[in-house]
């Protein structure tokens, strides 16, 4: 069976917990502590998913999103995510990350930084582009007129791939955003943030300069 | 099904914007404190139940003192409700908030309600000196302290206690003792499923914001808090009210064409703070249509705010009317369109809908079920003996008549 794991059990999680489950997935997901903290929470907002500890989901998927204040990854061990698909779904936001620097000036964008932390994980930034809002209402089948796109970017191309895969299956059309680094177009206040944009306009906005 | 019929609570929220004169340019702040006042009058007379007043520290927002403002409105009304929406309890200091919560108490009679919650504004932090990064941590020990000076007021046993973000203290009495029975308080909430968790395991109220998007999606949050308090052995009836966004005007033209560009300036500065993309027209109607804008005429918004407490089985609602710099007299007309014909008609179609086999859902909370409601968290049992019986059922409402339109 396919599997998905979830690392942050707030309001994106979830919603990408029952877009993952609707999606025929396995999906097992942890906030920051104990997986009797989030059972509750996790029966009734995600029906399905399997409640556990940050350590276990990583242990048992191969593919796994963070889904977390972005500051807080410095929290987890440098090594978690050895091996896997690590989706960094995570904004810097100054309400939340305040006083990060390194998060609030990262040249290269905020997945670099995040790589930087996780040096064996295969890191994609994706599905930090829409709010959770938009998250649950957008999906839609393959071909749909109106089927919103989500950009992928990381320097794997096979983990990219895989990722890819995973936005049509949830429910959008994927594009190639280019490397790791490319993926800062994806930020908030690059220009495609929280856009609606077909796959078509998301690749020609990507075209574009970057400006900043 | 909705429970309670008869306990229907019906507000409106105000965060003070500075509006426009006739001449299409801000008034003076000042200006717009004693209109908010005017405004609070008003409500009681066009028969609403509460009026609530936010708490922001920015420059398009006069209500960074919003028990004053209560004060002022407490001295000219009987019945009204007064309460905040929010009380931004993270970064005040709940001693404070007591003392001049308590006071307007007993200015209003037993009057007062306050809903707490984080803040989804975020300038009272770096203004009074606390680490956003706390942001969770610092309103969880705020609240614990919160419910423990509640329930020492309401025995009127002296309090000790200690924590990381305030000074200890040591078998302290606050003053001026509470009224037995008042200072209900909710816990607002804008979505997080820790914060609807939270509520339930302090056995408080629950109030859902809902600022963008179809009400009917934050249903799961709703069943989470009720399947929430069953698990913490809370009362599985507490009530839940439901806040939103919007404008009333004689026609839904009318009312469309005078709140898009108020709600487009906030937008663009949202966007602008945010990193979003610019606000479209598109996206304004999206939300009239289908959002969490409850924008037109009388029987359009009613039928909108109607449909949104069925679908969440919610019995208390508030709207946050007219957001943006629309100006006094528009703000008034607003506020008598909701008391005499918006929640009249509300009230009556939800009572369409009633049932005689939920009869049993609407006996009026007892005094046990509320004394169960609002301990502290079972984590800390040698405290829950201070803390029972703190707050009585949050569930009193002024009722306004059917038909008063």
């Amino acid at each position: 069976m396919k599997r998905l794991g979830i690392i942050g059990a707030g309001k994106l999680g979830f919603a990408l917990a029952r877009l993952a489950l609707a999606a025929g997935y396995e999906v097992t997901i942890a906030g920051s502590g104990s997986a009797d903290s989030i059972e509750l929470t996790a029966s009734v907002l995600a029906p399905g998913a399997r409640a556990a500890t940050a350590t276990e989901v990583a242990a048992s998927n191969d593919m796994v999103v963070l889904a977390i204040t972005a500051h807080r990854f410095r929290s987890l061990p440098a090594d978690l995510f050895d091996g896997k698909i690590l989706i960094d779904a995570t904004n810097y936001w100054e309400e939340t990350d305040t006083g990060d620097i390194e998060l609030a000036t990262a040249p290269e964008g905020t997945s670099v930084l995040i790589r930087d932390h996780f040096p064996a994980a295969r890191v994609v930034k994706s599905l930090n582009q829409l709010s959770y809002h938009q998250i649950d209402e957008l999906p839609r089948p393959a071909g749909a007129h109106d089927r919103v796109a989500v950009a992928a970017a990381g320097d794997d191309p096979a983990a990219v791939r895989t990722v890819m895969r995973l936005i049509d299956e949830l429910g959008f059309d994927p594009v190639d955003a280019g490397s790791l680094a490319d993926g800062r177009r994806l930020e908030p206040d690059g220009s495609p943030y929280a856009e609606t944009y077909t796959a078509a306009e998301l690749t020609d906005c990507l075209a574009l300069p970057l400006e900043r | 099904m909705l429970k309670h019929l008869r306990e229907l609570e019906f507000g409106v929220d105000s965060f003070m914007p500075v509006s426009n004169g006739a001449d299409g340019l801000p008034i003076p702040g000042d200006q717009v404190i004693r209109n908010t006042i005017e405004e609070g009058v008003l409500a009681e007379q066009a028969g609403i139940d509460s009026f609530n007043i936010g708490e922001h520290f920015r420059d398009d927002s006069m209500d960074s003192a919003n028990h004053v403002v209560l004060a002022a409105i407490a001295a000219r009304t009987q019945k009204i409700k007064l309460g905040t929406a929010v009380t931004v309890l993270s970064t005040q200091d709940p001693v404070r908030t007591y003392q001049n919560f308590a006071t307007l108490d007993a200015i209003s009679n037993g009057r007062v309600q306050l809903i707490v919650g984080r803040g989804s504004a975020i300038e009272s932090f770096p203004l009074f000196g606390y680490d956003l990064r706390e942001y969770e941590e610092i309103f969880e020990e705020k609240l614990d302290l919160w419910v423990r000076i509640l329930a020492a007021a309401a025995t009127g046993e002296p309090l000790t206690w200690s924590g990381k973000y305030r000074p200890p203290l040591n078998s302290v009495t606050l003053t001026p003792p509470l009224r037995a029975g008042s200072l209900t308080t909710w816990v607002g909430s804008g979505g997080s499923p820790a914060s609807t968790i939270r509520a339930a395991r302090y056995g408080l109220p629950l109030v859902q914001a809902i600022i963008g998007g179809d009400p009917a999606r934050f249903r799961p949050l709703i069943d989470l808090y009720r399947r929430a308090l069953v698990e913490y052995s809370r009362p599985a009836d507490l009530p839940i009210g439901l806040h939103t966004l919007g404008y009333v005007a004689p026609t839904d033209e009318e009312a469309v064409e005078t709140q898009w560009p108020h709600w487009l300036a906030m937008h663009e500065r949202a966007s602008i703070e945010r990193g979003w993309p610019p606000p479209s027209r598109a996206q304004f109607e999206h939300e009239v249509a289908h959002g969490s804008m409850f924008v037109g005429a009388p029987a359009t918004v009613a039928a909108r705010i109607a449909a949104a407490m069925r679908t969440l089985d919610v019995t208390s609602f508030h709207l946050h009317y007219a957001v943006g710099a629309i100006p006094f007299q528009q703000r008034r007309t607003n506020i008598e369109m909701l008391g005499r014909e918006v929640y009249p008609r509300v009230r009556e179609l939800l009572a369409s809908d009633g049932d005689a086999s939920h009869t049993a859902h609407d006996a009026p909370h007892t005094a046990q079920t509320a004394r169960a409601a609002q301990a502290p968290p079972s984590e800390h049992p040698d405290q829950l003996h201070a803390a029972a019986a703190a707050v009585k059922s949050p569930v009193r409402t002024t009722h306004a008549p059917l038909g008063e339109a």
